[in-house]
């Protein structure tokens, strides 16, 4: 009897110390405008921290943005040094197998290939994207030889100086930066479907988490608000829930 | 920042680079330098203490302790400073949270690792997750400053125990025929004048130590390199007020002019130190300021 009741009671403990937690840290990269980016105030912005914040007063938790650079943004999940990854990253079986995602908010859209001119060789030459994304693995089985990057505007700048022939990334992130570089840069080639969507990553021991966040989305869903937060940052072509 | 800021893209010359170089990002990367000054500030003697704790360790005549001393020293020379700066900061962290795990939480009934996680109860979080961004800043910042000083002591602990070697033995046979125990011989006679043998190494160190500050980066702190890159990159008008293109040559030549200014005036004070310590030592240089004054 008294064990039964000591075992109640360390679950009961254990359960209410999961819920009790009292700030979610989430983390992102905080270089991938307009995902995420730092702004002129020297603080973290973008689409996702918008939703963030607004999915985060859904469920009612409070919430606080950490920014970590792309390389060790998993390890440091799992290690639980934040709770939740938002940092545009698409959802992969691949990273299925180490962390757990949301369903998406940002729907399954297309990468595409940047470069100087229209006869760029994007298709054999040397294609520049952000380590560790789909995008580099796209272009590690293509025929083109692949330049890894650990930034994404590193990517987009070995184009400019000629080290890249093409860079290959999310169109959404491309097209702000080819919109102004004044027909500097270009889009070649057709443009890729790639990954399903983009969700918030977590532990895979964190289910509460994940059914909280997966609730917060769907009403965000329903009553629209999430279309008009895309459509406020990725413009009217964005593809919308 | 200022007034006259609110509209940049009227702005031109000087006016828009004055509005440029005063935004709230800019005044991160300045607080940035302080980050660095004050890693190095806290770094220096901490790591002198690593040297000199495994120097003394390994001139130890009892052999458990003497291993100890060597053993700090050629596991931490030999292994390259970036793997062990990434291997720490997750180990280090990890096993704090362990540690308070087992203390705090002894009802916890699911294990710490469930398959790649790694999970300890609230109460073991370090710092709390509760606890405001500064104090996750300041731990960080903390670790970071353990990790130099573990490295960088070890090298210190190789130079100091070289310098202990290099003492002349007569000095020692003199200290001990005056009736010295050994720990006075070790304190008035071994340390004062082991210095002027260490400091070319220590300030060889110190130079290394200047120059791995970038390092910082990799430990999650934000540093002066990573807000250069940040801020050098190009911009678009969509998402600052300051569009601008890839600037990050101008950004990393501050940096290096920052970085040898700062190592000039460290070969200076360096210099001095070395002249003051140098006055009456059996040495060379030692010599030649008395004959000098004579």
């Amino acid at each position: 009897m008294k064990s039964i009741l000591a075992s109640a009671a360390v679950l009961a403990l254990s359960a209410s110390a999961a819920l009790a937690q009292d700030v979610i840290r989430m983390g992102t990269e905080g270089a991938y405008p307009p995902y995420n980016f730092i702004n002129d105030a020297g603080e973290l912005d973008g689409f996702e921290i918008e939703l963030g914040n607004e999915l985060c007063e859904r469920a009612e938790l409070n919430c606080e943005w950490v920014s970590n650079e792309w390389d060790s943004i998993i390890p440091n999940l799992v290690s639980s040094n934040y709770d939740t990854i938002m940092a545009g990253m698409s959802i992969t079986d691949e990273r299925d197998e180490v962390i757990d995602f949301t369903q998406d908010y940002y729907p399954p859209t297309e990468s595409a290939y940047v470069a100087l001119s229209e006869d760029a060789d994007f298709e054999a030459g040397v294609v520049a994207a952000q380590a560790a994304t789909i995008q580099a693995g796209h272009v590690a089985e293509s025929e083109a030889a692949l330049l890894e990057y650990a930034n994404p505007e590193e990517t987009v700048a070995a184009v400019r100086n000629g080290e890249a022939d093409a860079v290959f990334a999310d169109y959404d992130f491309l097209k702000p930066i080819v919109d102004a570089s004044g027909g500097e840069l270009m889009f070649v080639g057709d443009p890729v479907p790639l990954g399903g969507g983009i969700g918030m990553g977590l532990r895979e021991s964190d289910d509460e988490l994940q059914t909280t966040f997966d609730e917060a989305i769907t009403s965000m869903k329903e009553d629209g608000t999430l279309n008009e937060m895309l459509v406020k940052w990725f413009g009217d072509e964005i593809g919308q829930y | 920042m200022l007034g006259s800021c609110s509209d940049p893209a009227a702005l031109d010359g000087l006016a828009w680079l004055a509005c440029y170089l005063t935004t709230g990002k800019h005044m991160a990367f300045y607080g940035a330098f302080g980050t660095v000054l004050l890693l190095l500030a806290i770094t220096a003697p901490a790591a002198l203490a690593f040297g000199f704790g495994g120097a003394v360790l390994a001139r130890s005549q009892i052999a458990p302790l003497s291993w100890l001393g060597k053993g700090y020293i050629a596991i931490v020379r030999g292994v390259p400073d970036i793997a062990f700066f990434l291997f720490f900061v997750i180990a280090l962290d990890q096993a704090f949270e362990f540690l308070r795990h087992k203390a705090l939480c002894p009802g916890w009934n699911q294990p710490i690792w469930q398959g790649n996680d790694f999970v300890v109860c609230n109460e073991a979080k370090l710092p709390l997750s509760s606890a405001p961004q500064w104090v996750h800043e300041s731990y960080g910042f903390g670790l970071a400053v353990l990790t130099f000083a573990i490295v960088f002591g070890a090298f210190a602990a190789n130079v100091l125990f070289g310098a202990m070697r290099a003492v002349p033995h007569a000095q020692i046979e003199t200290a001990e025929a005056y009736g010295m125990t050994p720990r006075q011989t070790f304190r008035r006679i071994l340390v004062p004048q082991m210095w002027v043998y260490a400091l070319p190494g220590l300030s060889n160190l110190w130079m290394v130590l200047i120059k791995a500050t970038p390092l910082l980066f990799l430990l999650g702190v934000e540093d002066i390199v990573y807000w250069a890159r940040e801020l050098g990159g190009t911009k678009t008008p969509q998402f600052t007020d300051y569009p601008h293109g890839d600037w990050r040559m101008w950004y990393f030549l501050a940096l290096l002019v920052f970085y040898l200014a700062f190592t000039r005036v460290s070969e200076i004070a360096l210099a001095r130190l070395m002249t003051r310590l140098t006055h009456g030592q059996a040495t060379v240089a030692g010599e030649a300021q008395r004959k000098a004054a004579a």
